[in-house]
């Protein structure tokens, strides 16, 4: 290992409000922070370690000033490499609360705190769009308290994040069979997509009572009614024309590069079927509440790593 | 029993010896493993004959045929552990943008495979009762090819253990897409013989009747993959983790298994360790659905 390493200080990444929280609601900029040049006075630590140790500190810094903008990405991770698209089902959040003897409730909201910290990261690394399987069409078979708990849930998450996602240049869409929801539900949602309609810089699509037949199905049946009205001809329905009319025709990247399900789960339980034909699969151990940064760029170099042939 | 033959390898009734050694102890293997729950249905992305081939030198697509006694033997392993349904992906529409010469030597060797097992009075699928049937756009396909696979089809539909799924041509978006088709035509038949009827006061475009409303089951109904139900484990070889466009629409809550191995390198150890993976999965969802009842 290179002795430079060994003595180098990582950069710190740091609001101008110490105590605030990523994503939080005080205002917030990003600024990387040279590393502090901290020198041992130890009897143990010799003059010529401390000669070596300023020299690298130097390095560092000299090397910093010419490359704050790749500091962004952690070592290891290629820009030109990263999926445009990532999609997460977030499996765990119950077990994780159970296995603190937690109210499941618990388990859920831990659960958003790390849907934040991941779409954070995604912001400050250049992943385009992120969609999460919030809640499944199955899910509606759950105890009906749980349920409204989520349902509540979301709807709060929403109120109390629409300033960051205005203020981060981030669009929401919202995906499923919505007409299930409650109706304020449904009007929110209406209403934030429609504000941040014009948000470029990220876009995180939430599904919720959403599974990939209902997709596939619905966009079918507008395809039906389109060919009944006369619009499209029945021999015009191809590979195109349904992947135009799926719910993911929200965004300019509509197939995921790569999924992550957490939970140690192997299965894409109904979670856009269509649109994963060719995504890269990575399965994570950890619950959805412990899947943080590390984890997370576990799966993206594992990404890197992979290589698609679609078929070639 | 002479072990070896004049020209140094195994002689015929050493290797039935060995194979009947092995079939012993696959039986105990399985025997163990029917304490839990088999899988109805395993499904097979073949991937890494190119790989395997190159690795041992071999010349031309010879990769592909040992990927061929791969697959028999998965089937033969299939049987004796009981499974009812197997899906093999031996070729997706997307492989037609391969080398000409490699596109042309798969096609040779599935329409040799075909026509040998249709030769022989005591085939393996004879034997081990398997029914094969092909699943894809065998419009895509060249006529000789589309002859021996129907004539297989026929000449196997009354075999009943197993059923040996080929998907030849296949892509998952192409078979939803055929079967939105079919749908949609057998929709509108019924529509406009509903018109002829009610003389034409049926409005075309009126959402409210619900005509246009295609539903989940009639889609299905249409799949290619009708004939079996949904795969319970879907296995990958080669270490790659993607469905490459196979079974999207089945594989909703399949268990998705990936082996380092090439396809050809498959072994009965792999199915074992898939069968496991599965019974452990399945306690968890069976456990999982009793909770929220």
């Amino acid at each position: 290992m290179h002795f430079s390493l060994q003595c180098s200080l990582p950069p710190v990444i740091t609001a101008l409000c110490p105590q605030s929280k990523s994503f939080s609601h005080e205002p917030r900029h990003h600024r990387i922070k040279k590393p502090i040049s901290h020198v041992p006075k130890s009897p143990l630590c010799s003059t010529t370690e401390r000669a070596l140790i300023h020299q690298c500190i130097e390095e560092e810094e000299e090397a910093f000033d010419g490359r704050v903008e790749d500091q962004t990405l952690p070592l290891g991770l290629r820009r030109e490499a990263l999926p445009r698209h990532v999609a997460v089902i977030m499996d765990g959040n119950r077990r994780w609360a159970r296995l603190r003897d937690l109210p499941v409730g618990s388990g859920y909201e831990a659960g958003v705190r790390s849907l934040r910290k991941i779409v954070e990261l995604c912001c400050e690394w250049g992943i385009k769009v992120l969609s999460v399987f919030a809640f499944s069409s199955d899910n509606w078979f759950r105890p009906k308290v749980e349920v409204e708990f989520l349902m509540s849930l979301f709807e709060r998450g929403i109120q109390e994040d629409t300033g960051i996602f205005l203020r981060e240049n981030i669009r929401i869409s919202v995906i499923g069979d919505l007409a299930r929801l409650p109706k304020a539900f449904q009007e929110l949602i209406i209403n934030l997509e429609e504000a941040t309609k014009n948000n470029a810089r990220f876009q995180l699509i939430v599904a919720v009572s959403y599974s990939g037949h209902y997709d596939v199905v619905q966009a079918c049946q507008r395809l039906a009614l389109k060919a009944k009205c006369g619009l499209i001809e029945p021999s015009d329905i191809n590979e195109s024309l349904i992947e135009q009319e799926l719910e993911t025709k929200c965004t300019e990247f509509p197939y995921p590069d790569l999924l992550i399900r957490t939970s140690g789960e192997f299965r894409v339980s109904n979670f856009m079927l269509w649109q994963l034909a060719y995504a890269e699969l990575f399965f994570a151990q950890s619950l959805w509440p412990d899947f943080g940064e590390a984890e997370f760029l576990k799966a993206l170099l594992a990404f890197q790593k992979r290589q698609r042939r679609y078929g070639g | 029993m002479t072990l070896h033959t004049e020209k140094g390898g195994i002689s015929r009734s050493a290797r039935r010896f060995l194979w009947k050694l092995s079939y012993l102890q696959r039986k105990c293997i399985f025997s163990v493993l029917s304490v839990g729950r088999f899988p109805t249905h395993i499904a097979f992305i073949m991937d890494g004959n190119r790989r395997y081939g190159k690795q041992r030198n071999l010349k031309g697509g010879a990769g592909h045929k040992a990927g061929y006694l791969a697959l028999m033997l998965m089937v033969i392993y299939c049987c004796e552990l009981g499974i009812k349904y197997i899906t093999a992906y031996a070729f997706s529409i997307d492989n037609f943008k391969r080398g000409p010469e490699e596109v042309q030597y798969i096609m040779d060797l599935m329409l040799e495979k075909i026509e040998l097992e249709l030769s022989k009075e005591d085939s393996l699928f004879s034997r081990y009762g398997v029914r094969v049937h092909f699943s894809g756009n065998m419009e895509l396909l060249s006529d000789p090819i589309k002859d021996a696979a129907k004539r297989l089809m026929v000449a196997t539909a009354n075999n009943s253990n197993i059923l040996l799924t080929v998907c030849l041509a296949y892509t998952s978006m192409n078979e939803i897409l055929h079967a939105i088709q079919e749908t949609y035509q057998e929709k509108l038949a019924q529509i406009q013989l509903q018109e002829s009827i009610s003389e034409g006061r049926i409005s075309m475009c009126n959402p409210e009747q619900g005509d246009h409303v295609l539903k989940l089951a009639e889609i299905e109904k249409h799949m290619y993959m009708a004939i079996a139900p949904d795969p319970d484990i879907i296995i990958r070889t080669s270490g790659e983790n993607r469905l490459s466009n196979f079974l999207l629409w089945q594989s909703a809550n399949s268990c998705l298994i990936s082996f380092s191995q090439l396809w050809p390198g498959i072994s009965c150890w792999h199915l074992v360790w898939a069968v496991l993976n599965f019974q452990r999965n399945h306690y968890y969802l069976e456990k999982k659905k009793k909770k929220q009842i």
